[in-house]
């Protein structure tokens, strides 16, 4: 088990390597001077060369990449160029914010997804499953920017009932969350479905029935017990959409959220705050990744067996 | 399965023809008769036929002209003149969106041709050739892959400068790793196939076992993953628009038209609804169309 982990672990640094790699080549390799595009006609020459020598922008592009990654590994992003603050102080400040948001909506995604993927499997064809499946993939369906749009017409132009954006309390969080959850509530409704629908045709679930169990106590004992495992894998790598949709979600409520910083970052052209924004999620995915593979052989000892007898 | 019709010259001439002729053509037949069974990929097929109509044919059909500026008609409501009310320039919203929709498939379709076909090469080669290949293309497909899809073409974006072709090549990017792991994995099994053991044992090259044999029946699978990344290049075109980093006004994609009508969502909340409207119409009609083919022509692929 252990082992696994670690070696799963070893597998990412490169992974993580190429990526800060490939992030550092697309974002300096843009056309023209950085900060004259960003300072545009307020700065003279003389202050767009001093500060192209603070950047160190003049070195040449591979000792700039080793020691941006030097930087990095001891938490040092540079300074955001517009705000000339440390770029890990201004992420570190968001972050929570994010943070907040993806794990109130992946709760409404787990609250709504798994008992109406379960429901579904139960009744499958019936009208319920139909309603669900419906529902959750109009989820999948719908792009985020406008459903915010029309929970904000409803809820906050028209009824009055939440705020319609800002971050200011609990009540800021109700509509983003909801919007953020609907879609990953759809993802994990389908998976919780189809992993079900697929225990229950396993031979361990007719012995159980056989035995004189109740139908209930079929599905909850038994059978949601493998059947959860993909979903509570998923749910690790959920934190990828949630940082992609929390993007869009953000700038939308006006959440000063790390998703904010990364739009602001691009129409203000901030080099440096872009590439640590970036940065920053793809490790956060990564990590999640990480934390799904190795709760997936945690839970499912058939994967740690199947790693064994491929290491030896 | 399909067998090739390249196969074809490899084998003895009489041997193969006959044989792969049938059995291309039942497997075609089947496969058509498999979807027109499935009920909602035809309403999805029927949706798209008509909008693909609508958007070639848009300058004759659109009652208004898009770029036509009219400050004395700003935000109306639906009427008969105006359908669907008008922008905050006096513009009719159904033509911009019936202008939108030349955006919006154009930009579903190319990227994913372009991803598909990126992604087809690395797959079978990484898959066929194993080794460094092998592991060379898997590491960037893992890399490209731990990316957020978003943030990528957001940063491709930001370096390139926000127009049609670079949403074409962020989009690009984003989409051929998952096209080349899938690939890969049935590149592994069919090499292990006997049709491709005779192929070399008659010597043939490698680049023809590749491109000849193995490619063809990719094919059905390509297929699938073409239909079903064409409505996520509709939403990722649309988000990126949304966010200022895509289409470019006064040029309307649907994703922009959203995003430009959220200012007036008050007086005129048709003008940001509709357009989210067509995409969620659009994406839903390319999704039933996909999962129709997946099952019609790949039942293994069924999740």
């Amino acid at each position: 088990m252990l082992m696994f982990a670690v070696r799963r672990i070893l597998v990412s640094i490169p992974v993580l390597i190429g990526i800060t790699l490939i992030l550092f080549v697309m974002l300096n390799v843009v056309p023209g001077d950085p900060i004259a595009l960003m300072m545009k006609e307020h700065a003279s020459p003389e202050v767009i060369a001093r500060v192209r020598e603070q950047m160190h922008l003049d070195d040449p592009m591979i000792s700039r990449y080793f020691s941006f990654l030097w930087n990095a590994v001891q938490g040092d992003l540079g300074n955001s160029i517009k705000l000339n603050r440390p770029v890990t102080d201004l992420i570190l400040k968001a972050f929570p914010n994010t943070l907040l948001l993806a794990v109130c909506a992946a709760l409404v995604s787990w609250v709504v997804g798994i008992p109406a993927g379960i429901l579904s499997a139960v009744r499958r064809d019936s009208f319920l499953d139909r309603f669900f499946m419906g529902f959750s993939l109009l989820g999948v369906s719908m792009p985020i920017f406008w459903s915010a749009l029309l929970l904000q017409y409803v809820f906050a132009m028209k009824l009055k009932l939440l705020p319609v954006s800002g971050f200011y309390g609990w009540q800021y969080l109700v509509l983003p969350s909801i919007v953020l959850g609907w879609s990953s509530a759809g993802v994990i409704a389908r998976l919780t479905r189809s992993s079900l629908l697929e225990v229950m045709r396993l031979d361990y679930i007719r012995t159980a029935r056989a035995k004189g169990l109740r139908e209930t106590g079929v599905i909850t004992r038994h059978a949601l017990k493998n059947a959860l495992i993909p979903v509570v894998t998923i749910m690790a790598i959920q934190v990828a959409g949630l940082l992609s949709g929390a993007v869009i979600t953000e700038a939308i409520f006006s959440i000063p959220g790390v998703g904010r910083i990364t739009v602001s970052a691009i129409s203000s052209r901030d080099m440096p705050l872009l590439q640590g924004a970036v940065l920053f999620a793809t490790v956060l995915v990564i990590l999640g990744n990480l934390v799904a593979d190795i709760l997936y052989s945690i839970l499912d000892p058939r994967i740690r067996a199947q790693m064994r007898s491929e290491a030896s | 399965m399909t067998h090739t019709s390249d196969l074809a010259p490899d084998l003895p001439p009489d041997l193969a023809p006959a044989h792969e002729a049938l059995e291309e053509a039942s497997f075609l037949r089947d496969t058509v008769r498999a979807f027109r069974r499935n009920r909602m990929a035809m309403v999805g097929l029927a949706f798209v036929v008509a909008l693909v109509v609508c958007a070639v044919f848009a300058p004759w059909i659109s009652p208004h002209d898009p770029y036509r500026v009219a400050l004395d008609e700003q935000l109306l409501g639906p009427s008969r003149t105006y359908w669907l009310g008008t922008d905050n320039f006096g513009r009719d919203v159904l033509t911009r969106i019936l202008y939108g929709a030349r955006i919006s498939l154009v930009v579903g379709i190319v990227p994913s041709l372009i991803s598909l076909a990126i992604g087809a090469v690395m797959g079978i080669l990484s898959g066929y050739l194993g080794g460094r290949t092998d592991f060379v293309v898997m590491r960037l497909a893992d890399m490209m892959i731990a990316f957020p899809s978003l943030l990528l073409a957001m940063v491709v974006m930001y370096t390139l400068g926000a127009n049609l072709l670079n949403i074409f090549l962020a989009l690009a990017l984003v989409g051929w790793a998952s096209v080349a792991r899938v690939v890969r994995s049935q590149t592994l099994a069919l090499r292990e196939k006997e049709f491709i053991e005779a192929a070399r044992a008659n010597g043939t090259s490698r680049s023809r076992i590749m491109f000849g044999h193995i490619f063809p029946n990719v094919i059905p699978t390509l297929i699938v993953l073409f239909s079903l990344s064409i409505p996520e290049a509709i939403m990722w075109e649309s988000s990126l628009s949304f966010l200022g980093v895509g289409v470019q006004p006064p040029e309307a994609s649907w994703g922009l038209l959203v995003a430009k009508g959220k200012e007036y969502m008050f007086q005129a909340p048709t003008v940001a609804i509709a357009p989210g409207i067509a995409i969620l119409l659009t994406v839903l009609a390319f999704n039933f169309i996909g999962d129709g083919l997946r099952d019609a022509l790949d039942p293994s692929m069924k999740d």
